[in-house]
């Protein structure tokens, strides 16, 4: 097997430069790359695209990237809940691109499985459409929309071994899994990192040949946004 | 009128034996607790998990578990969990058979406008537009008026539209609507102590009105 171990975030991460595009995993802040994220606060990083469904709350997840001004480009379906993004946006200083969820999912998906572009029905009437190829398919319009690539993806699973294959946890999966196979290098961060052979490969969602590197995290704080409890 | 609460009620009586169900953020979310016990039914998340129980108890709640408004759940017996793009190919391959959102705005001939905004910007959309685009039944939860007072239920939407003629019925806090295949509310039935004249008052759009409008059947409000 080979061997994708690395000894840390800042090691996995040391590569990332200037303008890189960049995945980033989670939904929300559940199952974001944590310390991938933490590695890369510390380093003076410009001009960066980040993919990702949400851009995480001001103190937390991307939120804390937007602070360092790192980030030049966001692609995402919601970005609520940061007001420094709001801030930088209304300055013109942040460029976005607002993608409906299942689209998002759908791109990423499209780039690790050699698909350039696909149809679907959603934004269909709506402003996602401007600009875009639409056909219809049975009497239903569907519009065009591309693959999307990116020089790292940074993602989080519960289990992983040293060959790089994945187990998740809940809801924590989302869009992990899509995005570890549709960047260039793939950045797994795990809680608990096993040698190769003791993962049961019956439940491994995601196979090694997408992780590049791999490395447990030290510790996970695992915000919630919103505890809601039952009385 | 309705509260937030009893609009909720009143479309859980929609639910039917055997349905998978989104549900969106904010009204939509409280279906949940008003779904008889007799029904089968699953409660998809398009954060990817079909089979969403009720909130956890304060010691239990699971940063790994969370819905797509991103508060902590907890899974049902029989649940299943799986990645975002397996999640929306359930919802545009027909599979899911309801969706209940909210809205901002709601056209006559079916247009829906749900994105969220913020001191005047779109924060985004979420799931909403392939929510819209699917096949299932479109139900809108939502006010029947703005706070300041302006209808919701218009000719046209006047906000970015998230999907077009695909609403099938709205439940307000003043009554219950379809809309026509011609265009056009038509009211199927006023919520408690109001009247057709408030009703009209606060639609904008084309309001159908024929024959006697039942009110509705009242309901345990605990």
């Amino acid at each position: 097997m080979i061997d994708k171990r690395v000894a840390n975030a800042s090691e996995a991460t040391s590569d990332i430069a200037d303008g890189a595009v960049l995945l980033l995993g989670g939904f929300g802040l559940c199952g974001i790359p944590e310390a991938s994220i933490q590695a890369l606060i510390h380093r003076h990083l410009k001009n960066l695209t980040c993919i990702s469904n949400n851009a995480g709350v001001d103190d937390f997840g991307i939120g804390l990237l937007l602070k360092k001004r790192m980030i030049r480009k966001l692609i995402a379906s919601y970005v609520g809940e940061n007001e420094e993004f709001e801030k930088q946006y209304t300055a013109g200083e942040l460029e976005l691109e607002l993608i409906p969820q299942g689209t998002l999912a759908e791109r990423i998906r499209a780039g690790g499985a050699g698909i350039p572009a696909f149809f679907t029905p959603a934004g269909i009437g709506s402003d996602v459409a401007k600009g875009k190829e639409i056909r219809e398919f049975d009497g239903r319009l569907y519009l065009l929309e591309r693959w999307i690539k990116a020089d790292f993806a940074l993602i989080k699973a519960w289990k992983g071994d040293t060959a790089g294959n994945l187990i998740y946890r809940g809801t924590a999966r989302n869009f992990n899994p899509l995005m570890a196979a549709a960047g260039k290098i793939t950045i797994a961060e795990v809680e608990e990192l096993v040698p190769a052979g003791e993962l049961d490969p019956n439940h491994i969602h995601t196979p090694g040949i997408y992780v590049q590197r791999i490395f447990q995290g030290e510790t996970y704080e695992k915000r919630i946004e919103n505890v809601t409890v039952s009385a | 009128m309705l509260s937030k609460t009893q609009i909720a009620q009143r479309i859980a009586k929609e639910i039917k034996n055997g349905q998978y169900i989104n549900l969106g953020i904010g009204i939509p979310t409280l279906v949940a607790n008003h779904i008889p016990d007799h029904l089968q039914v699953v409660l998809q998340s398009e954060n990817g998990l079909l089979g969403i129980g009720p909130f956890p108890k304060s010691d239990n709640t699971d940063p790994d578990l969370v819905n797509a408004g991103k508060e902590t759940i907890t899974m049902v017996k029989g649940s299943s969990l799986f990645d975002s793009a397996e999640a929306f190919a359930m919802i545009r391959g027909g599979h899911i058979d309801i969706a209940i959102l909210g809205a901002l705005e709601v056209s006559e001939n079916g247009d829906i406008s749900n994105w969220k905004i913020s001191s005047g910007l779109i924060k985004g959309v979420g799931g909403a537009l392939d929510l819209v685009a699917s096949e299932a039944r479109l139900f809108v939860a939502m006010h029947h008026c703005h706070k300041d007072g302006s209808s919701k239920l218009l000719k046209d939407c006047k906000l970015p539209i998230t999907g077009v003629k695909c609403v099938h019925k709205i439940f307000t806090d003043l009554g219950v609507f379809s809309i026509l295949p011609e265009g056009g509310f038509k009211l199927l039935e006023r919520a408690p102590g109001v009247t057709l004249e408030e009703i009209k008052s606060k639609t904008e759009g084309k309001l159908v009105i024929k024959g006697e409008i039942p009110e509705m059947e009242s309901f345990d409000l605990g």
